[in-house]
């Protein structure tokens, strides 16, 4: 249970000369939801992106599971079991919801039936529209099917970019409620938020990222509690 | 009576010869974006190929081999000229394709010395039929038919395989289409592929009705296949086949007007004010998507 699925060491992005990362070390366990929060610009997305291998990091490691994948190809990385839920949902909107399903398991080469259904268990609303374009869909409805997309790649480790992002609050507390359901079935989680009072609650474990470093880490539990946490990302008041 | 059948018949067939060069053009933007400049050189080398191998080995070889080969030099151009400059802005892809297209023209003049190469009589092709009166060869009846096939065969490889649907997903989003764990260079390839293996079994149809192959030979049909290509909408399989056909039909009643009204020397002029009028009316072209620039 204690297995680091994931483990990112001194990890560092730049951008032309713009320093995003600046040497960010966390890890995810099997079986957890971690999350990393921060004001926009943090550095979030980036180390995403450099997990996923959209960019080559600068510098350090990011074993998973077993192997440094810092570097390499997205395919390879996808095909260790690796999917990520894009900031913004990108569905394929000229794909039908089924060839949007069916194309997270782009790389799979067995019967893909079971997981079909299992994402339309999830998501019964995704089902009525299975033959629509993606692009008609709602937002929440895209949400959905961005989840059960990566779903479909029968991920390792599910990273998630702001699933919350412009989505109404019932809506995201539906997506929160299906992280935890996910997570519970035995998927790890890594979640990026800036709702960090919906993240905190959900997460087992959470970083705090401030201009590309780790400034702060614990349980969600105690982030939630921490009175520098609460002024700067809850709102005083909030709880 | 006859007469304007037999203008017909032809308007049609070179429309199908144009089609097959125009999905080649629209394919390859619909994924990258780019104009691919050097696809109608690719035709006329192809059509080359034909001339050159057809003189040396038998029918059922040479055909053949003029398509794998063409389908080799797509592959290749893309590989060599387009896929380092992926990251480059869209104008400097351009400006290699422009650059390929000379490298073959001057290639194909180096080779044939700048002479005028006669296309063999290809057997069956060549053979004239007599169609309500009039004399025809067999190509002009043949390619509208093997054209609705081989778009019919296309259609359903977009619309029902998997590489099909990683070529929908990718024409709309490569960061995302990675995610997926779609290798873009493969897919990209793919529409190479099959716009030069179209542009080869165009080529044969062409030449096969055309006087001489010149190293500039590629220069017009390409040229009119992308505008039927843009008349359609580029981007749009159905959009470029249906402009070619348009385009082919307009020109050759053009050029088959009474010659005492002296315009069919302007057949090329009048395409493509024709294409002007319809793209101030219809700027996207007849299937065109509303205009959504990839970020």
């Amino acid at each position: 249970m204690s297995e680091n699925v994931l483990q990112v060491d001194n990890l560092q992005v730049r951008y032309g000369g713009i320093e995003a990362v600046r040497g960010i070390s966390f890890n995810v366990k099997a079986g957890e939801i971690v999350t990393l929060i921060g004001a926009n610009g943090a550095g979030k997305s980036s180390t995403l992106r450099a997990i996923s291998g959209l960019v080559r990091p600068g510098g350090g490691s990011i074993i998973f599971e077993g192997e440094d994948i810092s570097g390499k190809n997205p395919t390879h990385i996808v095909s260790k079991g690796l999917m990520m839920v894009p900031e913004g949902r990108k569905i394929f909107p000229n794909l039908t919801v089924l060839e949007n399903l069916k194309i997270g398991a782009y790389l799979r080469k067995d019967e893909l039936e079971e997981d079909i259904a299992k994402v339309y268990e999830y998501f019964p609303r995704l089902k009525e529209r299975s033959w629509q374009e993606g692009g008609t869909l709602s937002g929440g409805e895209q949400q959905m099917l961005a989840v059960g997309r990566a779903l479909m790649g029968r991920p390792k480790l599910l990273m998630m970019d702001e699933p919350s992002l412009g989505l109404a609050p019932i809506v995201v507390q539906g997506i929160f409620e299906i992280i935890k359901q996910i997570n519970s079935a035995g998927t790890t989680v890594l979640l990026i938020e800036q709702n960090a009072n919906m993240a905190l609650h959900v997460a087992h474990r959470a970083y705090v990222i401030e201009n590309g470093k780790i400034s702060m880490e614990g349980t969600g539990a105690e982030l939630l509690n921490d009175e520098k946490v609460r002024a700067a990302y809850l709102g005083s008041t909030n709880k | 009576m006859e007469y304007v059948i037999s203008v017909l018949l032809s308007g049609i067939s070179v429309g199908g010869q144009y089609a097959l060069i125009a999905i080649g053009y629209t394919l390859v933007y619909g994924i990258l974006r780019l104009i691919n400049f050097a696809h109608g050189d690719v035709f006329m080398v192809a059509g080359l190929m034909g001339i050159y191998f057809t003189a040396t080995l038998p029918i059922s070889v040479s055909l053949p081999l003029v398509i794998i080969l063409t389908v080799l030099l797509g592959f290749t151009i893309e590989r060599a000229a387009y896929k380092p400059l992926r990251e480059a802005p869209r104008m400097s892809v351009m400006i290699s394709a422009i650059g390929v297209s000379y490298l073959l023209q001057n290639t194909a003049t180096y080779v044939t010395g700048g002479q005028p190469m006669t296309y063999p009589d290809i057997p069956f092709l060549s053979s004239t039929v007599n169609v309500a009166g009039t004399h025809t060869k067999w190509v002009v009846i043949i390619t509208p038919f093997l054209v609705l096939v081989l778009v019919f065969a296309l259609t359903q490889l977009i619309n029902h395989t998997k590489v099909g649907m990683a070529m929908r997903a990718v024409s709309k989003d490569f960061e995302t289409s990675m995610l997926m764990g779609i290798r873009i260079d493969r897919v990209i390839s793919a529409t190479f592929v099959i716009g030069s293996a179209l542009a080869a079994i165009g080529s044969i149809l062409f030449f096969t009705n055309y006087p001489a192959i010149t190293p500039t030979a590629g220069a017009m049909p390409g040229l009119k296949a992308f505008v039927a290509a843009v008349f359609g909408g580029i981007g749009s399989i159905p959009g470029a086949v249906i402009g070619a056909f348009l385009i082919g039909i307009c020109e050759t009643i053009i050029k088959g007007l009474p010659s005492s009204w002296d315009v069919s020397v302007f057949s090329d002029a009048f395409t493509f004010a024709l294409l002007i009028i319809i793209l101030v009316f219809k700027p996207q072209g007849l299937f065109g998507e509303a205009a959504t620039d990839k970020v």
